[in-house]
């Protein structure tokens, strides 16, 4: 749209990067009337927001992050009436588990830190959570049960926000990718590969992984870098399995986690990380690391033992050195705002995300607490480090 | 180099293949799905089966015959390791896998002679118990002398088709009639190409007037309609014939394929080159006249690049396996790669003037009922492909998959993969090679989820 027009496209916002987060703002912004067009360089949701394994968890994040995943949860129970579709949420619940006592201790802490915060977590101990999710491995000692979390489609969710978004009256542009941004003294100027200007005062940068060099050109460096989370999925079998299952553990390869979609296969991630390209724009899947998620996956639930897995993907992620999200208005370049980096942990907090940011540009102000991610958290050590 | 070269796929051309590595003195790992070496074509039956060449190859029994010898005079001096699926690519090599017991295998090079399989189009109950590929048809008859009926109908195009039908006849099995949805005319015209090989070309007739002594009716430019069945089975199959006339022909087993799809997902793992093969109406990896990849110790060789037979998959075995030798500066007179080349080209023509004659009907994936289930893995109907693309606007089959699921399931697209693309294709009104093609994951196949490395 408007890619070989002489005069620049305008807006009120552009956002730039049709992830979940690009996606959601884009939506919320239409409810508070600003005009909107959002850039994507390959297909809305198409990135670490279609590739991601669907976890929709609040138990676990980091203690002041749980106002906005809050909110974001309470969007998620609302989807059919904002967006006309549900993508596959499923409140089914959430246990974290674990085999070693010292990680127990440390759900328990976990269980009471977070109460002040608005979630009620259920201790249970192994043989309790036997006797409610009959799956669970003989292994497990404690579970942290959260009953409200869940999955949903990653598939689905953030192209339900931009095709909503789209209908609201935003303008969406997929196959297009922003080149430069720079401003002038009223308005931020886009410039995409196919020739388009795009004009606007208020501008989201949501480009996931691919956020550090956009915000670097404002003089905001952040130490990032991009990783490959490594996914699979069985063939299907009969749907048994309502909560999300993760393992709590403190050893990385221990750290495997699944979920089982209506449909009756079973997703499941976790363990290492493998690296991913931003030139690419492919996350590596190395099959060792398959493997190696193989006897953790059948620790938590037995009976995995007898499937098969089918396929198995990765996606670029974006990952600070602190291993929270770049967040918030710009600390240098006022109508700048920042939604990228997530961490791989953003797809529970996407619609949380959009109506958070929205509301920020739309209104300059949010009752949640974004302070923790703020861009300019790293200024003073960035001088001397690079990145991770 | 220390790591050896693999061979994947012990049919004609990994058998050639590594018979020219071990001539050259390398002594090749040779990796194979099939618990016996022959691939599909020749195919053997199990030790303890007793049916002699002649019966299970006819006419190409001398030609199984020295492949068969020829392999079993090599297997005291290469790696063979038979029933075992190559499922994926690490950094520490080739992943295999052998019941639960998973191979990593490092390797200087690779030669990818993985065969190809049916190309299938659905049709409206095509789901039904009782109704199988031709390749799967062919199978059942030769490794374990079972038809998959006893009043079969085989329905589909290209020469496979009255081979299979044929070699039903034969086994005693007389099919209720064979269907093929290419016209008397357009295989008239692909004629001129196959003349390169008149000997397969008296043969084919010869199938066919076989089948025509037999009282078996074969009936040229049909177009399928639907499989008709009840929960226990295929009961018969509705069509069209040339003149537009609704027909039903009953049956009790249904045996289908339109011409092959190469098994290119190996060589898409090891991130090879592909590019759209307007011939075969599919994309294929790149390759040179001698079967080198874009990946400098990956070669090509067989169905499973280019489908263009048996005999010349033997050449091209060979071949890739001199371009390998090549590239190392071992010795190869030009006169072989000259001959084999000369082989294969011959062979090339005959290929593109079959695939002339006997073309992948895609208009008939265009006008499917959007009730007809494509991915029968996911259950996903033509209907919800161009849903899709339409108030979902996939402009690409991945897209489509990851919105709808077609290509999703066991066998990640490689039985729906092209129709589900022509779907979209047709649905969007672009050229089918615009909406690409199905990316590979590893597993390639279902990988056991018990399984374990063994060193
Ligand atoms: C394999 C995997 C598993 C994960 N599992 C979970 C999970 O279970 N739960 C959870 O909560 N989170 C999970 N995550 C994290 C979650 O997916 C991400 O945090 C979230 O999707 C980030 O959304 P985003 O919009 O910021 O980024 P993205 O979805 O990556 O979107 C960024 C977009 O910006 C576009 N873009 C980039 N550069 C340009 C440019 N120059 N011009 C135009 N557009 C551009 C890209 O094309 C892309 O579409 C996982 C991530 C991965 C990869």
């Amino acid at each position: 749209m408007n890619a070989f027009a002489r005069e620049p496209a305008r807006a009120d916002v552009i956002i730039v990067g049709g992830g979940f987060m690009g996606a959601a703002t884009a939506f919320f912004l239409r409810t508070h009337g600003l005009s909107v067009i959002l850039l994507e360089r390959d297909l809305i949701g198409q990135a670490a927001s279609g590739t991601n394994f669907g976890n929709v968890r609040r138990q676990g994040r980091y203690l002041p992050q749980l106002p906005l995943a809050n909110r974001s949860r309470d969007i998620w129970g609302r989807l059919p009436e904002l967006i006309g579709e549900d993508a596959e949420f499923l409140p089914g619940g959430h246990i974290r588990v674990t085999t070693r006592a010292e990680d127990g201790a440390r759900l328990e802490q976990y269980a009471r830190d977070c109460k002040p915060w608005g979630l009620d977590l259920t201790m249970m101990t192994g043989d309790q959570a036997r006797a409610m999710f009959p799956m669970v491995g003989p292994d497990i000692h404690t579970v942290s049960y959260s009953p409200h979390d869940g999955h949903a489609n990653p598939r689905l969710a953030a192209p339900a926000f931009g095709r909503a978004a789209r209908r609201a009256g935003a303008q969406v542009v997929e196959q297009t990718e922003v080149t430069s941004i720079m401003k002038d003294s009223v308005d931020f100027i886009i410039e995409t590969k196919d020739g388009g200007r795009y004009h606007a005062p208020l501008l989201q940068i949501s480009s996931g992984a691919w956020g550090r060099s956009m915000a670097a050109s404002f003089g905001e460096d952040v130490p990032m870098a991009p990783q490959g989370p490594q996914m699979g999925v069985t063939e299907p079998l009969p749907y048994r399995i309502q909560p999300v299952i993760g393992s709590a553990s403190s050893v990385t390869e221990e750290g495997v986690y699944l979920r089982q979609v209506k449909r009756g296969n079973i997703v499941f991630g976790g363990g290492r990380r493998s690296s991913a390209d931003l030139v690419t724009k492919r996350a590596r899947l190395d099959p060792m690391n398959t493997l190696r998620q193989m006897p953790h996956l059948a620790r938590l639930v037995p009976a995995m033992a007898r499937l098969r897995v089918i396929r198995t993907w990765s996606g670029v992620e974006g990952y600070v050195q602190d291993s929270l999200p770049i967040m918030g208005p710009s600390d240098r370049v006022s109508g700048l705002f920042y939604a990228f980096g997530f961490c791989g942990h953003g797809f529970q907090l996407g619609p949380g995300v959009g109506a958070t940011m929205a509301e920020l540009i739309a209104t300059g102000q949010t009752d949640i607490p974004l302070e923790p991610f703020h861009v300019g958290r790293f200024q003073r050590n960035m001088e001397h480090r690079d990145a991770p | 180099m220390a790591e050896p070269v693999i061979v994947v796929g012990a049919g004609p051309a990994g058998t050639r293949a590594a018979q020219r590595l071990l001539q050259a003195g390398l002594r090749p790992v040779v990796i194979d799905e099939n618990e016996r070496q022959g691939g599909q074509i020749y195919r053997r039956q199990p030790e303890n089966f007793i049916r002699p060449a002649e019966k299970l190859y006819g006419t190409e029994a001398a030609r199984a015959r020295a492949l068969h010898a020829d392999f079993e005079s090599l297997r005291p001096h290469i790696d063979y390791r038979p029933g075992t699926t190559v499922w994926g690519v690490a950094d520490e090599g080739l992943l295999s896998v052998r019941g639960s017991a998973i191979t990593v295998q490092p390797f200087s090079a690779i030669i990818i002679a993985s065969g190809a399989t049916d190309r299938i189009m659905p049709l409206p109950g095509w789901t039904t118990p009782g109704v199988y590929s031709l390749g799967a048809s062919q199978i059942a008859l030769k490794a374990q002398a079972c038809a998959i009926g006893g009043t079969p109908v085989f329905m589909g195009t290209g020469p496979l088709l009255y081979l299979v039908a044929w070699q039903y006849l034969r086994a005693g099995v007389t099919p209720a009639a064979v269907l093929d949805t290419s016209s008397l005319a357009t295989r008239l015209r692909g004629l001129r190409g196959m003349m390169s090989r008149a000997r397969v070309v008296v043969n084919g007739v010869r199938y066919m007037a076989d089948l025509m002594r037999a009282g078996v009716k074969l009936h040229a430019g049909i177009t399928p309609q639907r499989i008709e069945g009840r929960e226990d089975g295929v009961t018969g199959v509705l069509w069209q014939d040339s003149r537009g006339r609704l027909r039903r022909t009953a049956c009790d087993a249904v045996g289908t394929g339109y011409g092959l799809r190469a098994e290119t997902q190996l060589a898409d793992l090891l991130k090879c080159d592909f590019m759209f093969d307007r011939r075969f109406t599919q994309w294929r990896p790149q390759v040179d006249l001698d079967g080198r990849t874009s990946r400098q110790d990956v070669y090509l060789a067989g169905d499973g690049v280019l489908l263009r037979g048996a005999d010349a998959a033997e050449a091209a075995g060979r071949l890739a396996a001199c371009a390998l030798l090549q590239d190392r500066t071992l010795p190869v007179a030009t006169d072989e790669i000259e001959g084999l080349r000369g082989v294969i080209a011959t062979m090339d023509r005959f290929a593109g003037g079959l695939a002339g004659a006997f073309p992948w009907p895609a208009h008939l994936a265009a006008a499917l009922p959007d009730e007809t289930v494509v991915c029968r893995c996911e259950n996903v109907t033509a209907g919800d492909i161009r849903h899709a693309a339409t108030a979902l606007d996939s402009p690409e089959i991945n897209r489509a998959k990851a919105l709808m699921r077609p290509g999703m399931g066991r066998c990640q697209g490689r039985m729906c993969g092209l129709a589900a693309a022509e779907i979209l294709a047709a649905a969007r009104g672009v050229p089918v090679e615009q909406v690409g093609r199905i990316r590979t994951a590893a597993p390639l196949k279902p990988l056991p989820l018990d399984c374990r490395i063994t060193p």
